[in-house]
Formats: structure tokens, sequence, C-alpha cells
């Protein structure tokens, strides 16, 4: 490891000799043109699915760049997050570029782990991105990481089974409601799959009352509004009339396995489970999955967006190696292909006019609703957000607290993670 | 095998404390004269010891004093040092005496979780005491095929704990679980045996006791083997029921080797982090979190990660275990127990 940085430094060196260029070093192993040594990458893509791809793309960047090397690691997302933040603060054995979930940019920029990226090669043709996948990216008037995918939410439906029960995609909780007992009825399966352990997939459901966690702009605390009251309720009710089922404990797998198999009519996910859906038995025909937006609530309709950047490590040792890596990953071609083979949405406008985009029906359906997507509050502790909610969230599912409760607990502990916040 | 090795550990456990028994009683106490004398006599072996006394300072010592440093700090995530690539950040965090001590002991928070965590300990304790005396002393007969059985309920020691515990959570999961596959088989309703808070605190008890009854097994049967044959003639002679015998020469021989069993096992079960975390990691909600799970959160999985807080609970468990480890001695002392 040790000799593999040295090595890299002499080649640099070496490189930099070469042009005699006067300037910093920076400049220096830039103008040379040519990119060696060691990137590491942290991906986080599901495995068995979305891994291949990237990987794959990952070695045409070593085609690109013969003298360099591409060390693909694979990292679970559950625990990417505090993998990197234990590697980037030993300051030993964090990668060189990590694919990061928007709300973790924020948090590690604002502990000195990443890399500005303004006028370096990641960013080429800024302009082109969405402008929401952007806003994840920033922190301080400074760029921190690059958008590799977007994402909201929607139901995923199994069309067979809606078939058999006569019902269409619910529009909102009453017509959920009724299409799930009209299924239960019909097939003797359950409704819907709702993940009691990730209040991710709460979110919809506070939108829908028209509450959110937070209001950055006014820097006040909403949870514990009427309006959030209601949305514990909401899921509540889905729980306790057998609408939906639950759990606290290995949400994603027994969703996905419940979904897969036939055993539960819908589920509420992103574009990031297309790919792993579709190699379940009841999906061997593609066209089986359908997708509709999620159903509204009383107030409004609201899926929240989300999304992974790629951010490159302060403490790279190959600065300029990554940030190539990085511009190459999330260049047109590359979220083309992405959005072909994994049915993931770009972040480049102009990705959406390739031919992989336009044949996909995932990303034609998705496009419109990350447009309309609620936008997450992109402060450093809006990933912490998730962890007292997540808390309070399960406990109304498994009948430990009441919504009433659930909302205010989870408002004070938000107002002690956000110091002044009203 | 397996066997032989276990038993003669513990058969030199109950030794040992057999030996403290004498030394209390039997000889003077030892007297400044004497401790020089040893010195004289074993400085080779102090001189071979010291170097393990250093180790030992360096590597639990220095955290020790660090952590109960850090505890009356507010230090997190954003302010420690940190060097990321070229970067230098200094610590910025400040020394704010005992707040976080009167936070954590005024607040709900760790009084709530120190709750759980006595039942959870106290029912452990017991039923694996319990479990563990009966089978020893099934054991300890003469019966057919006495060290295979003896083998299999070593069996759940000799697996790695994360091993084991991850194979119950299989077993437990809702959906697709063996233990709801039978009850479903047998026509009874699926258990949410992590997906609800009575259930899932029944479930890691009940992982805990399958985790901890061989050591209890082993040792008590140690114990056991321990106790002379002749005073159980005797008894028989003079006509003492088995219950009789039980209670009266089999728990008191077995005192040297339970009191110490039951000291360890509580000190173990109190701080059992594997058990808790990787079955239910705390959950649902918060319902099985217990003091040590809370505090690695507290420290490895929220952001900001929250050092001081995590080190205070910390320090307040260590306060609590060497309190209970006093008064445990004291109450056996005051019983007639010395050691």
């Amino acid at each position: 490891m040790r000799r593999g940085i040295t090595a890299t430094a002499l080649v640099a060196a070496l490189a930099l000799a070469a042009t005699a260029c006067g300037s910093d070093d920076e400049t220096g192993s830039k103008s040379s043109g040519e990119l060696s040594g060691t990137v590491t990458w942290w991906d986080t893509s599901s495995v068995g699915s979305e891994d291949k791809v990237f990987k794959k793309l990952a070695e045409g960047f070593e085609k690109k760049h013969p003298k360099v090397d591409v060390k693909y690691v694979n990292v679970p997302f559950g625990e990417a997050q505090n993998k990197f933040k234990n590697a980037a603060q030993a300051g030993d054995g964090a990668p060189d570029v990590i694919r990061s979930e928007v709300a973790w940019t924020p948090d590690f920029a604002n502990l000195g782990y990443l890399a500005p990226l303004d006028g370096t090669a990641a960013l080429k043709n800024q302009d082109d991105f969405l402008k929401q996948a952007v806003a994840s990216t920033k922190y301080e008037d400074k760029t921190y990481a690059v958008p590799q995918v977007i994402d909201s939410m929607g139901i995923f439906y199994n069309k067979k089974m809606f078939e058999e029960a006569g019902v269409e995609a619910p529009a909102d909780l009453a017509d959920l409601k009724t299409v799930a007992k009209k299924i239960k009825d019909k097939t003797g399966k359950t409704g819907l799959y709702l993940r009691g352990d990730d209040p991710y997939y709460f979110l919809s459901f506070l939108y829908g009352e028209g509450g959110d966690m937070v209001d950055a702009g006014s820097k006040s605390v909403t949870i514990d509004k009427p309006e959030g009251v209601k949305a514990f309720k909401a899921v509540k009710e889905l729980v306790d009339d057998g609408t939906a089922k639950t759990d606290a404990s290995d949400g994603w797998e027994n969703m996905m396995q419940a979904f897969k198999n036939g055993d539960v009519a819908m589920m509420i996910n992103g574009p990031w489970a297309v790919a792993d859906t579709l190699t379940g038995s009841e999906f061997t025909d593609k066209d089986n999955l359908g997708v509709a937006p999620v159903p509204a609530g009383s107030a409004a309709q609201g899926a929240p967006q989300g999304g992974h950047n790629l951010a490159v490590y302060a403490g790279s040792k190959n600065l300029d190696a990554s940030y190539a890596f990085v511009e190459y990953m999330t260049s047109v071609d590359s979220q083309a292909t992405a959005a072909g083979e994994l049915n993931l949405l770009p972040t480049r406008t102009s990705a959406y006019a390739k031919k992989e985009a336009v044949d996909s029906e995932i990303v034609g359906f998705f496009k419109p609703v990350v447009e309309t997507a609620v936008e997450r509050p992109w402060i450093p502790e809006g990933g912490s957000l998730f962890e007292p909610l997540r808390i309070e969230y399960t406990k109304v599912l498994t009948g430990q607290t009441t919504p009433e409760k659930a909302a205010k607990a989870t408002g004070d502990s938000y107002r002690k993670l956000l110091k002044d916040w009203k | 095998m397996a066997v032989h090795t276990s038993q003669s550990v513990v058969k030199a456990a109950g030794e040992n404390t057999a030996r403290g028994r004498s030394r209390g009683t039997g000889t003077p106490p030892p007297t400044p004269g004497r401790l020089r004398r040893a010195l004289s006599v074993h400085w080779y072996a102090w001189a071979m010891v010291a170097p393990v006394v250093v180790v030992i300072g360096v590597i639990i010592g220095y955290p020790l004093v660090r952590g109960i440093y850090l505890s009356l700090t507010d230090a997190d995530e954003r302010n420690v040092a940190r060097s990321i690539g070229v970067n230098e950040i200094p610590a910025t965090y400040e020394f704010i005496g005992a707040d976080n001590y009167v936070d954590a002991l005024t607040g709900s928070q760790f009084l709530g979780t120190l709750g759980w965590t006595l039942v959870w300990t106290v029912s452990c304790v017991s039923i694996t005491f319990a479990l563990g005396m009966a089978l020893a002393n099934i054991l300890n007969r003469r019966i057919a095929g006495r060290s295979a059985y003896r083998m299999a309920l070593i069996l759940p020691w000799a697996i790695p704990g994360f091993v084991s515990v991850f194979a119950w959570r299989f077993l437990y999961n809702e959906e697709r679980g063996l233990l709801n596959k039978i009850l479903g088989g047998a026509g009874f309703d699926a258990v949410p045996w992590l997906n609800d808070p009575t259930w899932a605190k029944f479930a890691v008890i009940a992982v805990n006791v399958w985790l901890g009854v061989p050591f209890m097994m082993v040792a008590l049967l140690g114990g056991l083997q321990s106790i002379p044959s002749e005073q159980y003639e005797a008894a028989e002679m003079d006509g003492a029921t088995a219950w009789q015998r039980f209670r009266h020469i089999t728990l008191p021989g077995l005192r040297p080797v339970s009191t110490t069993v039951i000291l360890l096992s509580t000190i173990w079960t109190f701080n059992m982090f594997p058990v808790i975390f990787l079955l239910t990691r705390g959950g649902p909600g918060e319902a099985t979190q217990i003091l040590v799970t809370q505090a690695y959160k507290f420290s490895f999985e929220i952001s900001p990660r929250d050092y001081a807080q995590s080190s205070t609970w910390g320090v307040l468990i260590l306060v609590l275990l060497m309190v209970f480890a006093v008064v445990y001695r004291r109450v056996l002392r005051s019983q007639g127990d010395n050691w």
C-alpha cells in the first residue's frame, strides 16, 4: 500500500519533470495529459444487479486511461456512511471516490472530508445537470459532489394481481384501502408492504398530509405540527386495518421477497429497486410490473427526491485521476448506460434524449415524478433527521406510542440536533 | 475432548476459590515484611511481569483516562482533531464539567435504558443459572450417552456468537422464518418475534439464554463433581429425600462456583453487545436497547457522532458494574464467604 503510494508519487514527479512545466503541481500533472495511479471507488449500489453495470462502466474508464487502475469496491449502502466516516476521520483507508447518498454529501462536506470540485475536471458542462440534482452537492457556496443518479418514489404494483382483483392503481389513501380490501377478498394476499424500519418510506405519507420534517427556510422544526401527527395516524391506520403489512427488522429483504414472490400486490419504492424486482419469479414477464405515483394524502401528493452523488475524498492521493473518474462516471454516456440497463434516472438533461433513456418505461415514468418531487433540506444535519424519526415511526407501527407522542418526541430530538431552530 | 478441557478449567477455578477460602480463614494477614521478602525473592518474576503491566497500562489505562476526560467535554465528530489528507483540523471541543452526567442522570433516556438493562440482566442470569443447574444435575448422573449429551449442550458455546445470532435472526423472521413456519403448520398465527416490543424482548433473552447455558452447565458440573460423594451417602443413610440432599448438600457445595459464575455472568450479560446489536439493533423503536448498545449508537451510528455522551454512558456503566461487584462481595462476605 505505502509502496504503491510512493511509486505513484514517483511517477507523478517524473511526469512533472518530463513536461518541465513551471506551474504548480495540479496544473502540472494535468498538462502532462496522462493520468496514472489507482482510484479506489466505493460503490453503494445493490449487489447482483446494479453493481455489475457500474463495475463494467468503471472498467471502461481504465480502457480510456490505461495507466489508471480503478479499484472497485462495493460497500453495502447501509454501512457505507459509517465506514467512510471511520476511515476519513482516521485519515487512513478512505476511498478516493465515494458514491454518496444525497443527504450524506452536506454532512461529509461540513466535516471536511470532501474535496471541493469547483474548477476541477470533475465538473464539466455544469449547466446540463438538472437543477434539483445539483442542490444537494452545494455546501457553503462550494460544490462537493457531482450528481450521478436522481430518483423519487412511486407505487410498484403487480399487474396480474390487480387484474385478478379488478382494480386500478390507487390515487389516494382512501383508494389504497379499497384496492387492498378487494385484493384481499379476491386473491387472499395483502395489498401493500410498508417498510417499518426505514422512515424514508414514510416521507410520501408525511408530504401527503402537507407536512415535512423541518423547514430550512425559516429554520423551524415542522414534524410535530398537526400535519405530522396526521401522517403518523395515516400509516398506523393502514397497518391496523390490514391494508399494509409492516415490519421492524430486515425490512428491505422482507419487502423485496414479498413483492417478488407475489405475497403482496404493492410496495412503495424507487427506480433503484427495479433491477432487483425484475429478478423475482412474479416478474419473469417484465410487463407484469406496473408503476404509479405514490397515493396522495389529504393535502397533496408528494414523493421525496433522492439520489446519489459522486464525491472525492479530500485526502485522496490521486486527486486528478479521481476528478477525471467522477467526470467520466457522470458523463452523458455513462448515465445513458445506467438508464438503459438499470432504469436509473440520469441527472443530465441531455442524457434523457439518448435512446437508452427514451426506451426505458421506468425512466419515462419517473422523469415527471422527479420534477415534482419534494426536495429535502440540504443541510449537514439532513441525514441525521432520519434516526430520531426511525425510532418513533417504528414505535407507532408497533404500537409502542401514539402518533401525537411520536410527533412530539421527534420534534424534540430535532430541536436538540438543530441548535437555535424554532 | 471439548468436555474434558472445559471440565479441567472449571475444576481449576473451583480449586482456586477453595484456596481463597482457606487463605482467608487459615493464614494470618500478610505483613509488610513479608511483602518485602517476597519482592527480594521473586524480583525476577516481577521483572518478567513488568512489560505486561506496562502494556495493560497503555491499552487499558490510557483509553480509560481518555474516556473519562471526554465525558467531561462536549466532544463530537465536528470538533475533535482530525487529519484529512493534508488538512490538519485542530480540536475545538471544550471542558464542560459534569454537565453530561447531569443530563444523563436527570433525563429519561438513561434511566429508561437502565431499567430494561436491569430486567434483561436479571432475567438472563437467573434463567441461565436455573437451566444450567438443572442440566448439570441431569448430566452428573450415570446415564447412557452422557458424553454425547454433554457435547451437544456445549455446542452453542463452540459456535462463534455472531454466527448463532444471525442463525436465530433467520429463525425469527416473521415472514419466512422457520419458527413461524412451524407455528403456521400447527395452525397458529405468525408471531412478530422481532417486530413487537414484548416479543422482541422475549426473543433477545431467549437467544442470550441459549448462548449462556453451556457455560453455566459446565461450570456447575465441575462444581458438582467436586462435592464428595460420601456426603450424599451419609445423607441417604440418614434418610434424607432427594430434595433435602439437593438443598443441604448440593447447593452449599456449589456455592464457591455459583457465586463466581453469577458474578461473571451478570457482568457479561449487562454488557452483552452482540446479541442485542445483531438481533434487533435495539429495536423495534428502542425497546431492546441496553446501555452498551446505546453508547455504541451515540459514538458510531448517529451523525454527528456524540463522543462525549457515549463516553459518559461508558463511565456510568463501569461505575454501575463496580458498585455491583463491591456490593455483591459485601453481601457474600456477610453471609460467611471469604473471597
